[in-house]
């Protein structure tokens, strides 16, 4: 049997159990979040033992150096202590400065109350009330937008965080952040190379967030965005992607996709990712970015791999929920 | 060290640079694509470094014992010699398409042939 050490007390893990659900079931209160590895909300060190390469395989170097790993995915094959790691990410205020509804979609800016690094497509940790932790995803610029973080939030039904966000917060108040993380941004100077952007849902946001900052820092390359939604009202950057394209019409071409029965005329029928494969069957060297449903991140990233697209020039967000 | 093999086909970065090919040849081979279904993709490639870095005689820590473990569960899934085979010519086209010339990938072929009965739990 494996044992993990936390705070002095030793614990046997049962059959099959990660980390991070050996905690909970002993009344650890961690902190947590997505549980597959992506938010880093959970991140620990192991001070003895051996977590395993699957639970830190997507952590930096740094990190690694210093023991890091993430529980909620972690199934060690030796006996862990651990430690927290609290002071890895530090918690940050922000003012809540709009919120624009779009349809089932929210619109919300943040002012951090002092200056975040980050890049359009990275994602912050949203720490909403009772300590409830989401992450979502960024879609502005820092130097196109002063700074202020736009977050794209859909309302899921009884979703706890996203009907929070949409309903009880209001302009002006406080909201803590932590982050910001995720490698899913524009890479600077390849400003020739085609960009293929595919999103579901909100995953539009670090989509919207990565075309401006590609124009904005001079790419000239071919970039098409795939933007899929059940229906019309879910394509809720359509105007604005419309009027984009209409400045651009040499470089930028938006293809709105509706998998819904009811598809208007400027509408492509069907699944964006199949639109996005069906008109770009040849994809080698080209970068790709897929945000969105996790099933629909994965098999994508199949795809456009198998489309010629190298593994390293695939970016993805998959908007994982926490169960 | 500085003529072993894994050196003279250029080392980590040689394996880099074979894993989108050989990966992608992978999951494009019915014969064999179905044991790589359903895994999250930057941990595959990390395997597919993996069985490179072995298979170009790289250093890594896999005993034999630890290739029948890595490789149990796809034996009782049906992992035969046809398997092997699709793979080791899936090998041999990767480095084909790199140009790498025959006598070396006549050694990487040895040393992959030599884990076949590992692999397959015999
Ligand atoms: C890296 C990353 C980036 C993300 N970016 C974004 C983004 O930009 N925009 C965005 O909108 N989202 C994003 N997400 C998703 C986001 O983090 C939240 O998961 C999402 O908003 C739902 O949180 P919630 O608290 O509202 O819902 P939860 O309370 O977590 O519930 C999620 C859904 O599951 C259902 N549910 C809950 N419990 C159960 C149960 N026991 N049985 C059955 N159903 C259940 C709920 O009804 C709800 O529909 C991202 C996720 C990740 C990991
Ligand atoms: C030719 C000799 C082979 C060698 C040297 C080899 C080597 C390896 C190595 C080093 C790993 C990584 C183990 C780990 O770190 O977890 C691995 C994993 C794997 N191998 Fe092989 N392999 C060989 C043949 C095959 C064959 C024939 C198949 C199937 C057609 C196969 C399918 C897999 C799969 C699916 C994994 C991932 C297992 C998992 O995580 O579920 N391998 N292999």
């Amino acid at each position: 049997m494996t044992r993990i050490t936390w705070q002095g007390q030793r614990y046997e893990l049962q059959e099959g159990e990660t980390v991070l659900e050996a905690l909970l079931r002993i009344g650890a209160s961690v902190p947590y979040s997505c549980r597959s590895g992506v938010c880093q909300t959970c991140m620990m060190r192991a001070v003895a033992g051996d977590p395993g390469e699957a639970s830190r395989h997507r952590l930096s170097e740094e990190q690694r150096a210093r023991g890091a790993f993430l529980p909620c995915i972690c199934h060690p094959q030796t006996d862990l202590e651990l430690a927290p790691m609290q002071d890895e990410l530090p918690i940050m205020a922000t003012t809540v400065v709009s919120k624009t509804p779009l349809g089932d979609v929210l619109r919300l800016r943040l002012a951090p109350r002092k200056p975040i690094s980050f890049r359009a497509g990275q994602f912050i940790n949203v720490h909403a009330e009772d300590g409830v932790v989401r992450s979502y995803s960024i879609a502005s610029v820092p130097t196109l937008d002063d700074g202020v973080l736009e977050l794209h939030v859909r309302r899921l039904p009884d979703g706890r965080v996203s009907t929070w966000l949409h309903e009880v917060l209001r302009e002006g108040d406080e909201l803590c952040v932590q982050g910001p993380l995720g490698e899913c941004c524009y890479v600077l100077g390849e400003t020739q190379r085609p960009l293929l952007l595919i999103g579901t849902g909100s995953g539009l946001a670090p989509l919207w967030g990565i075309l401006r900052d590609a124009l904005h820092n001079g790419h000239t390359g071919p970039i098409y965005l795939y933007h899929g939604s059940r229906d019309a009202e879910g394509l809720y950057l359509h105007d604005e992607l419309c009027a984009l394209e209409a400045m651009r019409p040499e470089q930028f071409h938006y293809i709105p996709c509706v998998s819904g029965p009811n598809v208007s005329p400027d509408c492509r029928s069907g699944r964006a990712s199949d639109a996005a494969l069906a008109d770009h069957s040849k994809l080698t060297g080209w970068r790709v970015y897929v945000c969105g449903h996790p099933q629909m991140v994965e098999e994508t990233r199949r795809s456009v791999f198998l489309a010629g697209a190298r593994i390293a020039d695939i970016h993805t967000d998959a908007f994982t929920l926490s169960r | 060290m500085a003529d072993s093999l894994y050196n003279r086909l250029g080392g980590e970065a040689a394996v880099n640079a074979a894993v989108d090919i050989f990966y992608r040849k992978v999951l494009a081979d019915k014969r064999i694509s179905h044991f790589f279904d359903n895994v999250d993709m930057s941990r595959q490639a990390a395997k597919q470094k993996a069985f490179l870095t072995v298979a170009f005689g790289g250093p890594n820590n896999y005993s034999g014992q630890d290739m029948r473990k890595g490789h149990a569960h796809l034996v009782s899934r049906g992992l035969n010699d046809g398997h092997f085979d699709a793979v080791m010519e899936n090998l041999a086209a990767t480095l084909q398409e790199l140009s790498v010339p025959p006598e070396m990938i006549a050694e990487c072929a040895a040393i992959a042939e030599s884990t076949r009965s590992d692999v397959l739990c015999r």
